[in-house]
């Protein structure tokens, strides 16, 4: 896998088997090393420890290790204060599934995840093989179409929520096209909350799909459809049988990102719903459930369960998506750890 | 990334080449004109909505100003509080890129060029890490930041981002530093510099590109995060921008111009940054996902 220039593993696993002089041989080291195999090896292993360490003890103290203390304090009945005592069992979990609060922030993300799906998908499919095109301008576009992706959470919430308001930009100009019909209460109906919502989710990340998949098709040979040209293709049937395919890793990896992303929804929700009125709209997620029960209801317990439940649920989606989607493309990439 | 970062050129070249395709048909320009229009105009909405009173706004809430007026701008700029957070959101973003940038390049650099048992383990702990935003953690590591003491400091939403944008950094560097070449290595072995010698004097410059990118995404995400702030972050001295948008928008909510002011000041940052570093961002983020 890696050139590295461990000279001495060799010499490591077996220091004193018959073929030790075979293994300097295949090694690198000069010909002064082998005598200090030993202590060099005492030097690597420092040398690994010293500079992964730091890095290593981050990572598991604030990315691993919170995740089992949630799988730990969900199993207590705990205000957030002093050591938890309350041991309630599966109790946080019973009311979690009974709770249709829950159901409806579960079935919420479903909807996220499903239509994101098929909204941003398509669309950024379109739109990359339009501005794969040498056209003029292509890189000032590239910039400008990723721009709503760069901007914080809280702009874009912000900014829509007051542009959605009824008396706001978006029905005063659709009263100016005189299509005034199409005004709604954007925000707080809840039979359009939610499709607010994916307009602006859609909005924001429609940019990073085109982007990724510009660079997918960039990565394609354009010899490939040359040939096909030549042979008498048109240029839908080069679309439909040699790209499309060709950048079906990307847009696999893509779903995956897009996927997660919807499960995991918070900031946007959040931040132009509020703690309270995105139940009441229709767009209530598991990640708002969690902090409105959880900490803003001082439920610490019950919060640290609904994580593990949000945790569990993600885990499992993304195994199953690694096993059975993403397998073919990356011979597991991301869980095998080679590439 | 390579193809990705060489491509205007070649296009260039092409276009020189080939004068005949340089157009291209006008539906491609209307499509594209059209989606980039889609793209940019609830952000200008918000940079022009500044420049206008609070009369003009309610009379027309979708129309230009007339006439524009510079007031929410300077009084914004004028405002301590605006400066206060902006500079919370500095330190906080340049802290977190010098600790993911350090101790990215060095486990990366492990990762890359050490033989041992349990370097694929570790790389897929931390490739795994990719699967799991912070959402997920968020509860349980409040309470952690809590208990070691470190609510409303800066240092409380640093350390965690450093270790959630670890796995990014990681997966884009170890690439670089595998693809510099041994004899490379060899030749600074044999002048007498370790491996530490080598790393210092080789490998940080050689992968200074790579560097530059995972720095300006752990930036970017620190300049813009939310959740982790929110949770951290309750004494309005410790504010961040996005906490400090969100608690003027809501004190100031009769006051659209101002909110739209103080909206679009706190996102020119982000927005410059990425405009001077957009082929760095875009690589990189394609490469991570890629890789």
């Amino acid at each position: 896998m890696t050139h590295s220039l461990g000279e001495n593993s060799a010499v490591t696993t077996s220091p004193e088997g018959p073929s030790v002089t075979g293994g300097d041989v295949q090694t690198s080291s000069p010909a002064r090393r082998p005598r200090r195999g030993r202590k060099t090896d005492w030097r690597k292993t420092l040398e690994i420890t010293l500079l992964s360490g730091p890095a290593i003890v981050v990572f598991l103290a604030f990315v691993i290790f919170p995740v089992f203390l949630a799988a730990y304090y969900g199993f207590f009945s705990w205000k957030g204060y002093g050591p938890p005592t309350e041991f309630v069992g599966l109790d946080n979990y019973l009311v979690i599934f009974q709770d249709s609060a829950f159901h409806e922030a579960l079935l919420h993300n479903g909807y996220i995840v499903v239509l994101s799906l098929i909204i941003q998908g398509p669309a950024a499919v379109a739109l990359a093989l339009l501005l794969n095109q040498k056209i003029r301008g292509r890189s000032i576009i590239r910039v400008l179409i990723f721009v709503p992706y760069v901007i914080s959470e809280v702009i874009v919430g912000t900014g829509w929520s007051l542009m959605l308001q009824t008396s706001g930009a978006v029905n005063d100009l659709l009263d100016k096209l005189g299509l005034g019909f199409l005004a709604v209460d954007w925000l707080s109906d809840p039979r359009i909350a939610l499709w607010s919502l994916m307009i602006i989710i859609s909005w924001k990340y429609i940019g990073f799909a085109v982007i990724l998949f510009l660079a997918g098709l960039q990565s394609i040979p354009e010899e490939l459809s040359e040939a096909a040209s030549i042979d008498g293709a048109s240029y839908w049937q080069i679309q439909r049988t040699i790209t499309l395919p060709l950048l079906g890793p990307t847009i696999r990896i893509w779903a995956f990102l897009s996927i997660i992303g919807s499960l995991q929804l918070f900031d946007l929700v959040y931040i132009i719903w509020g703690q309270y009125v995105s139940a009441t709209a229709g767009t209530s997620t598991m990640a708002t459930y969690m902090v409105l029960n959880g900490r803003l209801a001082g439920n610490f317990g019950y919060g640290n369960a609904v994580a593990v439940v949000l945790f569990l649920i993600s885990l499992v989606i993304a195994l199953v998506y690694q096993r059975y989607v993403l397998r073919r493309d990356t011979e597991g990439a991301l869980t095998e750890g080679k590439n | 990334m390579a193809t990705l970062l060489d491509a205007p050129t070649s296009a260039g070249q092409k276009l020189r080449r080939i004068p005949k395709v340089a157009w291209g048909s006008p539906m491609t320009y209307v499509v594209a004109f059209l989606f980039v229009g889609v793209c940019i105009a609830p952000v200008l909405y918000i940079i022009v909505g500044g420049f206008r009173t609070n009369a003009q706004i309610t009379v027309d809430p979708s129309g230009l100003p007339s006439p524009w007026v510079v007031d929410n701008y300077l009084s914004v700029l004028a405002s301590g509080v605006f400066w206060r957070q902006v500079a919370n959101s500095a330190i906080a973003g340049i802290l977190t890129t010098l600790g993911v940038v350090s101790l990215g390049l060095m486990v990366s650099f492990v990762l890359a060029r050490y033989d041992f048992k349990l370097n694929g383990a570790m790389y897929s702990l931390f490739a795994a890490g990719l699967m799991f935003p912070m959402t997920v953690a968020i509860t349980p590591l409040y309470i952690l930041i809590r208990d070691l003491g470190l609510m409303n400091t800066l240092g409380g939403i640093v350390l965690p981002q450093i270790a959630f944008a670890l796995p990014t950094t990681i997966i884009i560097l170890v690439p670089f530093l595998r693809a510099i070449p041994k004899e490379i290595e060899e030749a600074a072995s044999i002048d007498g510099a370790g491996r530490i010698g080598f790393f210092f004097r080789m490998v940080v410059p050689l992968s200074l590109p790579g560097v530059i990118t995972t720095g300006i995404l752990a930036f970017v995400a620190s300049w813009n995060s939310y959740m982790l702030p929110l949770f951290i972050l309750n004494d309005e001295l410790s504010y961040t921008l996005p906490l400090g948008v969100q608690a003027f928008a809501s004190q100031y909510s009769v006051d659209t111009a101002r909110v739209l002011a103080f909206t679009s000041l706190s996102m020119i940052p982000a927005l410059i940054f990425f405009s001077l570093f957009e082929r760095r961002i875009v690589g990189g983020l394609t490469g991570a996902v890629k890789g």
